[in-house]
């Protein structure tokens, strides 16, 4: 646990929302920060912000984050206007300062959309996503009753592709992303990833159809394609998911009388 | 040092490999019908507690679960990125049931109940099958079947993997069998709550308090049964490879009111992780075991050689690990490999800025191969050492250093995964069972998912129907009790209004710990650790400072009070580790060891789990010995040579 000799310094002018809670307003609070080296990470700037505060005896700044390697989906922020901030493919907690020049201005505000209330500061709400997911993004398998593993062949490329939609985090940066706040990306990346495998395939109509239905129930906004949540996804998640998501939908709601769509019981 | 009868391991007898069917026989039923009538508490939702819920609501109980991040999806099981291990012999290269079961009891130095170890590995395919039918998408060969790679210490290839995102895609499939439990409203998912106290009635478990951490309101939960699921105390080193919100806070609180803590000392560090870069380090980042597979690990020959790696000759390059184990070569198992890179730099022949760091390096790889094959299997590693360090691993070297990554010891449980406290049960890293003083690559996940998707379902019948259970509600005195202490801690936290900071007490503690108590460790070393950790501790609760307030979101409160809690367990653990003389597996004492520097074991005398009681706030713990029998793996000299 040895220290590197770092080079050069850095300050920093950081802009931050402040929120006591939901039902308070915000602001933006200007904070400086001198000392930050270039191999910190940003949460790690954020920490050394937050042990001043301490030291003061003022109240941190909150934000959620837990693995800090870019695969828990905790970490959240809108920086500079861009969630994840300002490197393609990038969790806010995988972005290092030394991205920053010496003397940069940032401002850190939380991912806002309408089913995404904020808790306090940075911290939002993203329960929506888990209703989601609870509304038909599974495969209804009980515990003991898998057939044997290589029983079913699985086409190698549907497995990567299915691996390529399945790799979604689940941070919401695409919701920040988008104008309307719509979900489109999240789920369509589940449907995908469950659409593209065999195991998948028998509950293919109910899914799609329930899982829409408790997206748009949950306040998401609609997509009007300008898939800015491609862009902001740091797991490269591809709007192609959209596609799918649509046509899924549409194959389904022809097929499906609109009456029984819910997700049913579980025999 | 006493035989305990609450220390009863209830390892069924007769022939190894019939013990869990045995055992499963034997064990009551509880009727589909009365189910309902149960209500089981699941504290933590990664793989083993994710897992453990969703079964066990498929069958008809009525299941709670709580857990720390703001989804289920987020537990730090979400991390794991090499794969899982199964005995499903697929590659045809030899290997089976027994196999799995041998290389996990030798891996783990002989410190693991042969049962357990062997209903592991018996369990392991069933849960690759569980898996491919909930969707996770395994890696898989162009014929449609599933692909394996090899891991540490195994010579054949039995570990199954999606890409570097193992845990990610295993936690999702047991996350979706989670949700749709709640979908068809037959579970009640808690996110942002912590639990603060185990409640016992009349000896028994009986619930749980915890706290809304968005509200700061404390809740009772009452129920027939609790599982703590709360993964493993790697955090108490503070820079480890474990999430943040990683804590011993749920597993020492039941420490407190009765579950023994066994084996505290078997830690585990990993050997391939991003070196430290700086004070401002608040956690490390493995890369994953699986590059071994085509890394090779050197270190320059002479000492102080600065030279940038790439213009050091062939000749002038020790490449020690395939010199000092020819046939694992680069794939000895952890704690060896861990030693070797410290020796190494201990030695002055260590690389990079800090000069602790050994190189491994894809060159001969990525020239054998091509970078595209070396990019197709580990393109998402490379980019986040990328990320990290600055450095391009496809034409420098990664510089790699141990940090600390899994913790073998935990609450002591019997073969039924129940603690000496009765109706509580212990799941995944959070438990002690399987993996001895040393944990093989990608058995992590398959201890986990084995625990909760396989084990409880069968053996929490033991307690359901076993014990006669009075109905039990939240207004009982117990639950006043309980949740009258988790409240005064809390305020006693917010009340000191000191000048230290939870987060620079904790640094401290986890400096000392790895200095002291880390990848070697003496008597003189741990002796002062001890005092260290005790004066920390009254520093702790004399001068800190922890602004905000408790009635709503607080996360510098809730990290505060995971630290009170480290700052206990770390006296345990350094406790443990003087009293175990010897060394085996992650825990090696200088003291003990071989002329050429190998981990030397007693097994005459310290053949056993070293289990603790806890006895007071202040009063030392008191150690009870489960005697550990080898009837079919007859214990050697680990030799990887
Ligand atoms: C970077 C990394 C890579 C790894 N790679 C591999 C691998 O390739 N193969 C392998 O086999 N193993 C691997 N491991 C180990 C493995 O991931 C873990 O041992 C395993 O996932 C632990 O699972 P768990 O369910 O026991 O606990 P966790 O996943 O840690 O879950 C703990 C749960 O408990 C909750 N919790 C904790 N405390 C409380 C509390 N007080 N109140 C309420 N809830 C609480 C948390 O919120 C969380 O939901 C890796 C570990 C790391 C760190
Ligand atoms: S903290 Fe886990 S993805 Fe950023």
């Amino acid at each position: 646990m040895s220290t590197s000799p770092t080079t050069g310094r850095m300050h920093v002018t950081l802009e931050i929302w402040r929120q006591k809670s939901a039902s308070e307003p915000g602001r933006f609070v200007p904070y400086e920060l001198d000392d930050v080296s270039p191999d910190m990470s940003f949460l790690e700037m954020l920490d050394v912000l937050n042990e001043r505060l301490v030291a003061k005896g003022e109240e941190p700044i909150a934000f959620d984050h837990d693995c800090r390697e870019g695969i828990c989906g905790s970490c959240s922020l809108v920086i500079d206007g861009s969630p994840h901030g300002p490197e393609r493919e990038t969790t806010t907690c995988q972005l290092h300062m030394r991205r920053y020049r010496d003397g940069a201005r940032i401002t850190i505000e939380p991912f806002r959309a309408r089913a995404f209330p904020v808790v306090k500061d940075l911290v939002v709400d993203r329960g929506a996503f888990d209703r989601v997911i609870a509304a038909g993004g599974f495969v209804s398998v009980n515990t003991g009753s898998a057939p044997a593993a290589n029983a079913v062949l699985v086409p190698k490329d549907a497995a990567d592709r299915a691996m390529d939609a399945a790799a979604c985090i689940g941070c919401g940066a695409c919701v920040a992303a988008c104008p309307n706040g719509a979900a489109m990306l999240f789920v369509s990346a589940k449907v995908s990833h469950l659409a593209l495998l065999p195991q998948g395939g028998p509950e293919r109509d109910r899914r799609v159809l329930s899982m829409v239905e408790t997206m748009d129930a949950e306040g998401f906004g609609h997509c009007t394609n300008h898939f800015e949540c491609g862009a902001a996804c740091p797991k490269g998640i591809s709007v192609e998911n959209i596609a799918r998501l649509n046509r899924e939908f549409l194959r389904a709601a022809l097929k499906t009388p609109v009456v029984s769509r819910s997700s049913g019981s579980d025999d | 040092m006493t035989a305990n009868t609450k220390l009863d391991p209830k390892v069924p007898s007769g022939p190894l490999a019939d013990r869990w069917t045995r055992h499963k026989f034997e064990l009551k039923l509880v009727n589909p019908a009365n189910r309902r009538k149960f209500h089981v508490l699941v504290v933590g939702s990664g793989l083993a507690g994710a897992s453990a819920a969703a079964s066990l609501s498929e069958m008809g109980y009525r299941v709670t679960c709580l857990c720390i991040q703001d989804s289920p999806r987020r537990a730090h099981s979400i991390a794991a990125q090499g794969g899982i291990n199964a005995a499903k012999n697929y590659p045809n290269d030899g290997d089976s049931v027994f196999r799995l079961f041998y290389d996990t009891i030798k891996g783990g130095d002989f410190r693991a109940r042969e049962s357990n170890v062997h209903r592991l590995a018996e369990i392991s395919t069933a849960i690759i099958d569980q898996c491919v039918a909930q969707g996770v998408p395994f890696a898989r060969e162009y014929g449609g079947l599933l692909a394996n790679r090899s891991f540490g210490g195994a010579q054949v290839s039995r570990t199954f993997y999606a890409r570097g995102q193992t845990g990610q895609q295993l936690l999702l499939g047991a996350y979706s069998a989670l949700m749709r439990q709640v979908g068809l409203k037959k579970l009640t998912m808690l996110p942002r709550r912590e639990m603060l106290e185990v409640v016992l009635v009349d000896g028994v478990a009986r619930g749980v308090i915890a706290r809304n951490l968005v509200t700061g309101e404390y809740e009772r939960h009452a129920a027939d049964a609790v599982l703590l699921c709360t993964g493993g105390y790697g955090n108490v080193f503070y820079l480890s490879t474990n999430a943040k919100a990683c804590n011993v806070t749920a597993t020492w609180r039941a420490h407190r009111r009765g579950a023994y803590f066994a084996n505290p000392c078997f830690t585990q560090i990993h050997p391939t992780c991003i070196p430290v870069s700086g004070s401002h380090q608040s956690k490390l980042t493995l890369m994953s075991e699986s590059l071994r597979n085509d890394g090779r690990v050197w270190v320059p020959k002479q000492t102080g050689d600065a030279r940038a790696p790439g213009s050091i000759p062939e000749d002038e390059r020790d490449y020690y690990l395939e010199r000092k184990y020819p046939s694992f070569g680069n794939l000895v198992p952890r704690d060896v490999a861990s030693r070797s890179a410290k020796e190494q730099c201990d030695q002055g022949r260590g690389v990079g800025p800090s000069k602790m760091a050994v190189y491994l390096d894809f060159r001969d790889a990525i020239t054998r191969d091509g970078e595209d094959v070396i990019r197709a299997k580990y393109g998402n590693l490379f980019q986040m050492y990328e990320r990290i360090t600055g450095e391009n691993p496809y034409q420098v070297p990664m510089r790699m250093y141990p940090a600390v990554h899994y913790t073998m010891g935990g609450l002591w449980v019997d073969y039924n995964l129940e603690s000496t406290i009765p109706g509580l049960f212990v799941l995944g890293e959070a438990n002690f069972s399987d993996h001895g003083a040393n944990r093989l690559g990608a058995s992590a996940l398959m201890q986990g998912l084995a625990d909760g998707y396989f084990v409880i379902p069968a053996t929490i019948a033991s307690h359901i129907a076993g014990r006669k259970l009075a109905p039990i509600k939240s207004d009982h005195p117990a639950f006043a009790e309980a949740e009258n202490d988790a409240r005064s801690r809390i305020q006693r936290i917010l009340g000191m209004k000191g000048t230290r900071s939870a987060d620079s007490i904790h640094r401290e503690l986890g400096l000392t710990m790895w200095n002291q108590c880390g990848m070697a460790r003496n008597a003189a070393g741990l002796k002062s650790a001890l005092q260290t950790i005790r004066n920390l501790r009254s520093e702790f609760w004399e001068n800190l400072r922890v602004p905000g307030e408790p009635n709503e979101l607080n996360p510098t409160l809730e990290h505060a009070g995971r630290v009170a809690d480290f700052l206990e367990f770390a006296e345990l653990l350094a406790t443990d580790a003087l009293t175990r003389e010897e060394s085996c597996g992650g825990h090696f004492r200088e003291e003990h060891q071989t002329p050429d520097g190998e981990a030397q074991r007693d097994d005459a005398n310290y053949c056993h789990a070293s289990a603790w009681e806890y006895q007071g706030e202040g009063r030392p713990a008191v150690l009870h010995k489960e005697p550990l029998a080898f009837e079919v793996v007859k214990p050697s000299t680990r030799s990887y040579k």
